[in-house]
């Protein structure tokens, strides 16, 4: 599976840094420690830019970091060094479209925290592996595949309406096309 | 999940529900997992309940063994309820507490009940949670409701199947090997994600046929594949077949090369990078492939989007490294990138102009980079550093407008390792380019005049040191350096006072002034400097120990004489200390002794003088020791005898019938036994000298047993004379052996491997033993060095503590002058028992050699002369032969 598009992490931080969620895919950061230490280091070098509009990309510890700033959070997406850029900005895409889709568009921290359970099953979405079981004793470590992209089908999928049929946009039932078109209505105003 | 967030939209009293995790604590959160046990549920309880483990678990909190047991369980209990958003909060629970919980096993039945189910959603879920209970068993059957699942029309539950099967296909592969079928069909999906999976999957399920993999690979490319993901996987593929298939596709276009042009114009961007990293990787790229790459890499670096921009100035930054010219086109957008709000962008478009600049345009970047400098965080500022040294080394011309750059960015703010990558690149510049040294070394000057960091300073200044003597004028230095022992701290002007005596040292004409500044310090406060400028002074000023050898040396420069020049008139330097000062006294003391007895006069030169052997045990009556000299065709041992009772005298004087010592065996090089009477006995007060004879040259070796025959006369201790009448006595002493050591000389080599090399393989002879049970290998080692004789080199005599294997190099002159090198391996293994393996490496083998090879047929004949000449790699054989003989015999000494 050398060749899978892989996502080191996704992390969700509030303003000051601390965590909200986070969910991460490979052994890079061993410890607990050794991953908040990442979140700091992510977040004291995003500091001072902009991404408030569009995601903004840094080189941090040797990884590629997509992040964006959305009211009072930070969302980012780490990749590997010769990871594809743009395919770890479609997972943030993702997540963002999604929390967004969720939360009404009101996402910031305390929204966000009133609503975990959602921002979890989002990253429990747009990301799949984990430890797979051989026999009762024997875990077997294994890679994350991304499961999910698109923003809307994994708010879908969270919210649990997908029963009502296909997932693709043309599928959708008229109800959510109309929120998605809500929605993208509300972000073009407050831009 | 949809009525929870609107409840809560409705409800917003205050900060209640904001500070749902407030001051949360682990054990009052499995208490509230109780709910989970209720006959009555209340889903969005439970739902919060499980929203509070999942915050712990999320913010590092970890549940014992037992905790997660407990969780685990009352967690599946909640399989009762129907509530489909809390069924997906406990599919998430499971699969979060999984990993800690083997009792995972009990949810399965369930799992198999929601993967059957008619909720899409459910199925999907109960998929990706079973798949990862699930083991060997199980996964057969469970095989056909996977198989199905695959081909489900919903694409949520296609894709849980597919991204299964690439999970399971890791434990079971023959399993999901058989879906190949249906996984193929799905290749086909109008979802994007199924897509994606499908072909991760087929992937996995061909990866060990090539073959197969280029078929399926040649198939999607002709465009069946809409997903841009997808797309992109495949494109890694097609980049892993050419890789794999290069060699029988030479001749015309490269594989699948119109695929990835083509992909260089799909709608996706993902793509199109993914394409044009794909070309730029190839292994030989030629500069047609790269060049419509390269074309849409120069598109996207104009991108509004950052991530396109950074994404496309990294790829070409990379392929600037080995095709700087397919970039040069890009240097316009490049030289605006320099200006990018985000400075990695900026950096990299900095560095990859670097890359790619020519001569003529150097000047301009720099003015470009210099404003840029300012503004960027220190990381950055080492990469550019980085590029401009590489820049530098390639247009050497341009270094004083690069070495100007670097020093003024020297002297503006900055943390340690920047400014250690500025010093270290100008230290490379100033030894590859000979222009820029004497620039660059005042440049130096001028940073260190001040420097914050102590480190960069001292490095500097010993780099002035050794730089600065090679320049034309190197008393230009003095003054700086000189500044610095007046102003700096106790390092720095230590390194300084080192730095002064450098050139003092070298340069004659700087040394006077050196020789003021150095006696200014040995009033420093700091022991370290003091010290350091007493040393210098001493080595400058005082006498000078080699000034002699300085003076022979320019006397035959000029007068060359006819005498060859006599290296051991050079003084030397006694590196040993007071021991090795002790040995060398002992033997000229003997060597004066014994050329002093005229009987000994006329057998030559004293070969070797041994230690004392002490013959008697400590404090007896008489007290004796004996010391070996070794002499071309002699052997003289030395008795030493004293008398520890004041109240008698012994007399043997001048009576030759009372020898004390008497040889009992001599055991030759061949084994045979010789009686050999003593040709000579000298005997003085306290001292009796008894020689032997030998063949010239030879080692033999022999034991000596020792009677002291003598008159003991009794004293009176009133007036100390001696009576008249003495009675005869004697008494027995320990015997003394003439061992192989003693025409061993140990002498030193300075470099064991040069003159290991130089005596050549030919010179060599290898033998094993087994050295028998051993309590350290330390002993072992150590016996067989003092049977040797030999001097240890290199340190090697001592054995780290617990080593199962050492290597001792071992080196001396052997009787008749043949320099000896020996290396020893030693190992030891479990049961104590010891190995080694000896290579002899000798001038003298090397005759001995050509002496059995030019008679074949007289062999044994020749062997005898050389043992008889006393050949040291027989020799050597034969002392572990004794050796091993006397201790613990495991070997068989083969020549004997």
């Amino acid at each position: 599976m050398d060749y899978c598009p892989k996502v080191k992490n996704i992390v969700l931080l509030d303003s000051k840094g601390k965590r909200v969620a986070a969910k991460y895919c490979t052994d890079d950061w061993p410890t607990f420690s050794a991953k908040l230490a990442f979140e700091k280091s992510v977040f004291t070098r995003t500091q001072k830019t902009n991404a408030q509009t569009e995601a903004e990309v840094a080189m941090i510890d040797g990884f590629v970091v997509i992040y964006r700033f959305i009211q009072d959070l930070i969302f980012f997406v780490t990749g590997g060094d010769d990871e594809n850029e743009l395919i770890l900005e479609t997972v943030l895409q993702g997540f963002t479209d999604a929390v967004g889709l969720l939360l009404r568009n009101n996402v910031d921290k305390k929204t966000a925290v009133e609503n975990l359970d959602v921002i979890l099953l989002c990253l429990d979405e747009i990301v799949d592996g984990g430890k797979i079981m051989v026999s009762y004793l024997l875990l077997f470590d294994h890679f994350w595949i991304i499961l999910e992209t698109d923003g809307s089908a994994i708010a879908e999928k969270v919210s649990g309406n997908a029963s009502d049929g296909g997932s693709i946009l043309s599928d959708q039932t008229i109800t959510q096309a109309l929120a998605t078109a809500r929605e993208h209505l509300a972000r073009s105003l407050l831009k | 999940m949809a009525q929870p967030f609107l409840k809560k939209d409705d409800d917003r009293d205050g900060e209640e529900e904001y500070s749902l995790f407030f001051g949360i604590e682990k054990g009052a959160v499995l208490q509230e997992a109780r709910v989970f046990n209720d006959p009555q549920l209340d889903p969005r309880r439970c739902s919060e309940v499980i929203t509070k483990l999942l915050y712990l678990l999320n913010q590092g909190e970890t549940f014992t063994k037992v905790e997660a047991t407990e969780v685990f369980f009352s967690v599946t209990k909640l399989f009762r309820s129907t509530d489909s958003g809390l069924r997906r909060m406990v599919y998430l629970m499971i699969k979060e507490i999984s990993a800690s919980a083997d009792e995972v096993i009990i949810v399965t039945s369930s799992l198999m009940k929601d993967m059957n189910s008619n909720t899409d959603m459910h199925r999907a879920n109960a998929i990706r949670v079973l798949c990862r209970v699930t083991d060997g068993p199980l996964l057969t059957q469970i095989e056909r409701y996977l198989k199905r699942a695959i081909v489900d029309k919903n694409p949520f539950v296609a894709s849980a199947a597919l991204v299964s099967g690439v999970h399971l296909i890791q434990i079971n592969p023959e399993i999901v090997r058989r879906w190949s079928n249906e996984v193929q069909e799905t290749i086909q999906s109008r979802a994007a994600l199924v897509q994606f999976h499908a072909l991760a999957l087929l992937h996995q399920i061909r990866q060990n046929d090539r073959l197969a993999l280029s078929k399926l690979v040649t198939s999607l490319t002709r465009g069946t594949v809409r997903s841009p993901l997808a797309q992109c996987l495949l494109i890694r593929y097609a980049s892993q077949v050419i890789r794999e298939s290069t060699t029988d596709n030479q001749t015309g276009d490269r594989l699948f090369h119109d695929f990835l042009e083509s992909c260089l114009r799909h709608k996706s961007e993902m793509v199109i990078l993914e394409a044009a990293r794909a070309i730029t990787e190839l292994s030989g790229v030629t500069s047609r492939e790269l060049s419509p790459a390269v074309t849409v890499l120069q598109l996207l670096l104009s991108s509004s989007k950052p991530v396109l921009r950074f994404s496309a100035v990294r790829t070409l930054n990379k392929v600037a490294i080995t095709h700087p010219l397919a970039v040069t086109n890009c240097s316009i957008d490049m030289e605006s990138l320099i200006s990018d709000p985000n400075r990695s962008i900026a950096t990299l478009a900095i560095t990859t102009l670097l890359k790619i600049g020519n001569e003529a345009s150097v000047d301009r970047l720099m003015k470009q980079i210099t404003s840029f400098m300012s503004d960027i965080a220190d990381e950055f500022k080492i990469v550019v550093v980085e590029a401009i040294r590489s820049l530098c080394l390639k247009f050497p011309q341009k270094c004083r407008s690069l070495m100007n750059f670097l020093s003024s960015i020297l002297r503006e703010e900055g943390g340690f390792e920047y400014k250690k990558v500025i010093v270290d690149s100008i230290f490379i510049l100033i030894r590859d380019i000979p222009d820029a040294k004497e620039t660059g070394l005042f440049h130096l000057c001028e940073f260190i005049e001040d420097c914050e960091f102590t480190y960069l300073s001292t490095q500097i200044l010993h780099f002035l040191g050794n730089e600065g003597l090679k320049t034309p004028d190197p008393g230009k230095f003095i003054r700086h350096i000189n500044n610095r022992v007046i102003l700096e701290n106790a390092t720095v002007r230590a390194a300084a006072v080192s730095t002064l005596a450098k050139f003092g040292a070298m340069i004659d004409s700087l040394k006077p002034r050196i020789l003021v500044l150095l006696r200014r310090c040995l009033h420093d406060i700091d022991d370290e400097v003091r010290d350091r400028a007493t040393l210098y002074l001493g080595t400058l000023g005082g006498e000078e120990p080699t000034a002699k050898t300085d003076q022979d040396a320019k006397d035959f420069c000029l007068e060359p004489s006819e005498e060859p020049f006599d290296v051991a008139s050079v003084p030397k330097e006694v590196v040993g200390g007071k021991t090795a000062a002790g040995l060398a006294s002992a033997v000229d003391s003997y060597q004066t002794l014994l050329s002093a007895i005229p009987e000994f006069s006329l057998f030559g030169k004293l070969f070797k003088s041994s230690a004392a052997v002490e013959l008697t045990e400590p404090e007896t009556e008489y007290s004796v020791n004996a010391v070996k000299h070794v002499y071309d065709g002699h052997v003289v041992i030395q008795y030493n005898c004293t008398n520890t009772i004041p109240e008698q005298l012994l007399e043997n004087l001048g009576d030759p019938g009372y020898y004390i010592c008497r040889c009992i065996r001599s055991r030759g090089v061949l084994g045979s036994r010789v009686e050999a009477p003593p040709v000579l006995t000298v005997q003085f007060p306290g001292q009796t000298f008894v020689a032997f004879e030998k063949p010239a040259g030879a080692a033999t070796v022999g034991k000596f047993s020792n009677l002291m025959k003598f008159f003991v006369k009794e004293v009176d201790p009133s007036t100390g004379e001696a009576e008249e009448e003495g009675a005869e006595d004697e008494y027995q002493l320990e015997d003394v052996e003439v061992s192989a050591a003693d025409y061993m000389l140990k002498v030193g080599v300075s470099n064991f491997r040069n003159a290991w090399e130089s005596l050549g393989p030919d010179n060599e002879r290898v033998d094993e033993y087994g050295l028998g049970a051993r309590e350290t290998l330390a002993e072992a080692v150590a016996a067989v060095i003092s049977i040797l004789g030999m001097q240890p080199c290199e340190g090697t005599e001592v054995v780290p503590a617990n080593s199962r294997s050492h290597t001792s190099l071992l080196s001396g002159v052997f009787i008749g002058g043949a320099r000896v090198l020996v290396r020893l391996s030693f190992g030891i293994e479990g049961s104590k028992q010891v190995a080694m393996k000896l290579a002899v490496r000798s001038d003298d083998l090397r005759s001995a050699m050509r002496s059995t090879t030019s008679s074949p047929t007289a062999d044994s004949s020749s062997l005898v002369n050389s043992l008889l000449r006393g050949q040291p790699y027989y020799l050597i054989l034969l002392c572990i032969y004794i050796y091993t003989h006397t201790t613990t015999y495991t070997h068989m000494y083969r020549y004997m």
